[in-house]
């Protein structure tokens, strides 16, 4: 083969050594090499059970050469052909028995599911156990407040004041603009099936009901998953990345009692309020479609509206915002402690945090609305 | 490696040639008036105590920071003064290992240091996985392909940063306190993969520490920073300097004793 030629190899017959495989052209990262699968094949083909490389052709080469080497080496051992190194330039040797002076590991390889079936049973254990982590989670709420209650808690004022004031007042504009066109979005539709059957004027119904016993509590909630929900995760989870949760235990502080029960009391006394205003702002839309789409005058509107909707049904939506701020900060501190190490965890651990949150929201809200059927309310 | 071509006149150059270099943070100067050069193939260590700009002149010979003036040469190419092109080029001779390793999260070790090769080169996934199990088992991590940086320890870590900067054969090395945060037995170990390296590669290390114990195992020379002049202060073999001194500050830091 030409001197500075293509990368290729040849295999000799066997001598006193075993069989010769001589290599030469160009070794390098950029060149085509061939395959190690050839060389093996080519081996197997000659009945090769020891061969020996030579590479004193190697015109030129780099860490591509050992590379390879190194691989040829353990697919012959594989293959059941021993083959050892000759005449090959001191740096070469080197690498390969820098390389080679720590075994593989062979338990090393991740385990992980391999096949359907495996993946399955993954899936349905991790489902489990999320919902237990959930229920635990839960339940240690309970005894943190009671620490609470009782003075024993870690809990300072300054955390809950600082979280409160963020998830109220900063979350207003969001709020109003959302409720606004949910009241906007029902009246539209209430208009527009009403109508057929003359019956306009119901549309203050709609909207009094879907808002306040609804739409209010469950799109604040959404909106505080995706916002406040994600936000908790994300802080607590980069604390985690930098051991601040690590250092709070280490203190003899419990990261639920000093992390979680500020957000998840500010939240349960935060949502209910925001629900009441997300219900006025809403009413409020609903009104501006029948003022001047409909042509019902205020008066007449809300007259209306109180004459069908009471205060079960406001109550009712003040307690399922109460639920959904205990369960979207729940999902948001659970999965920021629950946050793996490393960059990308923390962004994992804000999306199942939305995730978690908003599912749970849809969850509670049905087993609200089937007792509130089944009591009358 | 020493068997792949340079042209004759690029071996005659300095790896590194520095001169005039000032380093500032807008009007805050960190360094002034550096000249040194950089021999191939040579071990070259800055040191100085914290806050001395060791890693700000780390930063702007790999091109992460522009200096305020002067210039720097790799070879006979003018880095500081090249187009963004150019510097990218050059940047590829580069391999560089970060004090908290750096390596990307979201990938596997094996990613990690095939992402280069992937960038840089055109080679099949057969190859690029041929090459990453070699310089993963030239660190001391065969095997280990498919874990993520988050589940192997610090040192491991470290270790496969080095694979990943040595995955593209580079021409140069830069080491950023490459014992930071190891303990002793772990960090000599990694001093001499780093050894191993040069002498098998062939490649210019330069090294950012402030370990003396790594200082007088590895570097060939080594250039004193001085915070209070802002200035390199003294330049020479590290046991030189610590058996004759050119200054205090040198004497203090090089026998561990406080002023």
């Amino acid at each position: 083969m030409p001197r500075g030629g293509q990368a290729g190899f040849s295999v000799d017959a066997a001598g006193a050594r075993g069989h010769r495989v001589v290599l030469s052209g160009v070794w390098t990262l950029e060149a085509g090499l061939p395959p190690v699968s050839r060389v093996v094949d080519a081996l197997r083909a000659e009945g090769a059970a020891r061969a020996c490389v030579d590479s004193a052709a190697v015109d030129r080469y780099d860490s591509a050469l050992p590379a390879f080497l190194f691989e040829l080496a353990a697919a012959g051992k594989r293959g059941g052909i021993e083959i050892t190194e000759d005449g090959l330039p001191g740096d070469v040797t080197r690498m390969l028995s820098i390389a080679r002076s720590v075994p593989a590991r062979g338990d090393a390889k991740r385990p992980g599911p391999s096949g359907v079936v495996e993946h399955f049973g993954y899936a349905i254990v991790g489902f489990l156990r999320s919902a237990a982590d959930l229920l635990r989670f839960f339940g240690r709420g309970i005894t943190a407040t009671g620490e609470l209650v009782t003075g024993r808690s870690a809990m300072r004022l300054r955390d809950f004041t600082d979280v409160f004031v963020g998830v109220t007042v900063a979350a207003l504009p969001i709020v109003s603009l959302i409720s606004l066109l949910v009241g906007l979005i029902i009246a539209f539709l209430g208009a527009v099936v009403l109508r057929q059957f003359a019956a306009e004027f119901a549309v203050a119904y709609l909207v009094g009901y879907g808002m306040l016993r609804e739409m209010g509590a469950v799109m604040t909630g959404v909106i505080m998953a995706g916002r406040t929900g994600a936000g908790f995760a994300a802080e607590i989870g980069s604390m985690r990345v930098n051991e601040e949760i690590d250092a709070l235990e280490t203190f003899g502080i419990r990261p639920y009692g000093f992390l979680v029960l500020p957000r998840v009391i500010a939240l349960s006394i935060a949502m209910p309020l925001l629900t009441v205003y997300a219900n006025a702002v809403g009413i409020f839309g609903g009104y501006l479609v029948s003022e001047f789409m409909i042509g019902i005058p205020a008066p007449i509107f809300f007259e209306e509206m109180v004459r069908v909707v009471g205060p079960n049904d406001f109550w009712l939506g003040v307690f399922k915002g109460y639920v959904f701020g205990i369960v979207v900060a729940l999902s948001g501190c659970l999965r920021g402690l629950q946050c793996g190490s490393g960059a990308g965890a923390v962004g994992v651990a804000a999306t199942r945090a939305v995730v978690l949150g908003i599912t749970l929201i849809i969850v509670c809200n049905a087993i609200i609305d089937w007792a509130a059927a089944t009591l009358g309310i | 490696m020493k068997a792949t071509v340079q042209s004759n006149d690029e071996q005659a150059a300095p790896a590194v040639r520095v001169s005039g270099l000032r380093l500032a943070y807008d009007d805050f100067l960190v360094l002034d008036d550096l000249n040194f050069e950089i021999q191939r193939g040579e071990i070259f260590a800055i040191m100085g105590g914290s806050g001395c700009g060791k890693s700000t002149l780390l930063k702007h010979l790999i091109g992460l920071r522009d200096p305020a003036a002067g210039s720097i040469h790799f070879g006979d190419e003018d880095f500081v003064r090249a187009s963004e092109s150019e510097r990218r080029r050059i940047q590829r001779r580069f391999g560089v290992l970060y004090q908290q390793g750096a390596l990307w999260s979201s990938m596997t070790l094996a990613e990690n240091v095939a992402l280069p090769l992937e960038t840089y080169t055109r080679l099949k996934p057969a190859r690029i996985r041929q090459i990453v199990a070699f310089k993963l088992a030239l660190v001391g991590l065969a095997g280990f392909e498919a874990f993520y940086p988050a589940q192997i320890s610090g040192g491991m870590r470290k270790r496969a940063a080095l694979a990943r900067a040595i995955a593209l054969d580079p021409d140069i090395l830069f080491f950023d306190e490459p014992s930071a945060g190891l303990d002793p037995v772990t960090s000599r170990r990694l001093d001499k993969t780093i050894l191993q390296l040069r002498e098998s590669l062939g490649t210019t290390v330069v090294l950012v520490t402030h370990e003396l114990e790594s200082l007088f195992t590895l570097a060939d020379r080594a250039l004193f920073l001085d915070a209070e002049q802002k200035r390199a202060t003294a330049l020479g073999s590290p046991s030189v300097l610590r058996d004759d001194p050119p200054n205090e500050a040198v004497a203090a830091f090089l026998r561990r004793e406080a002023e």
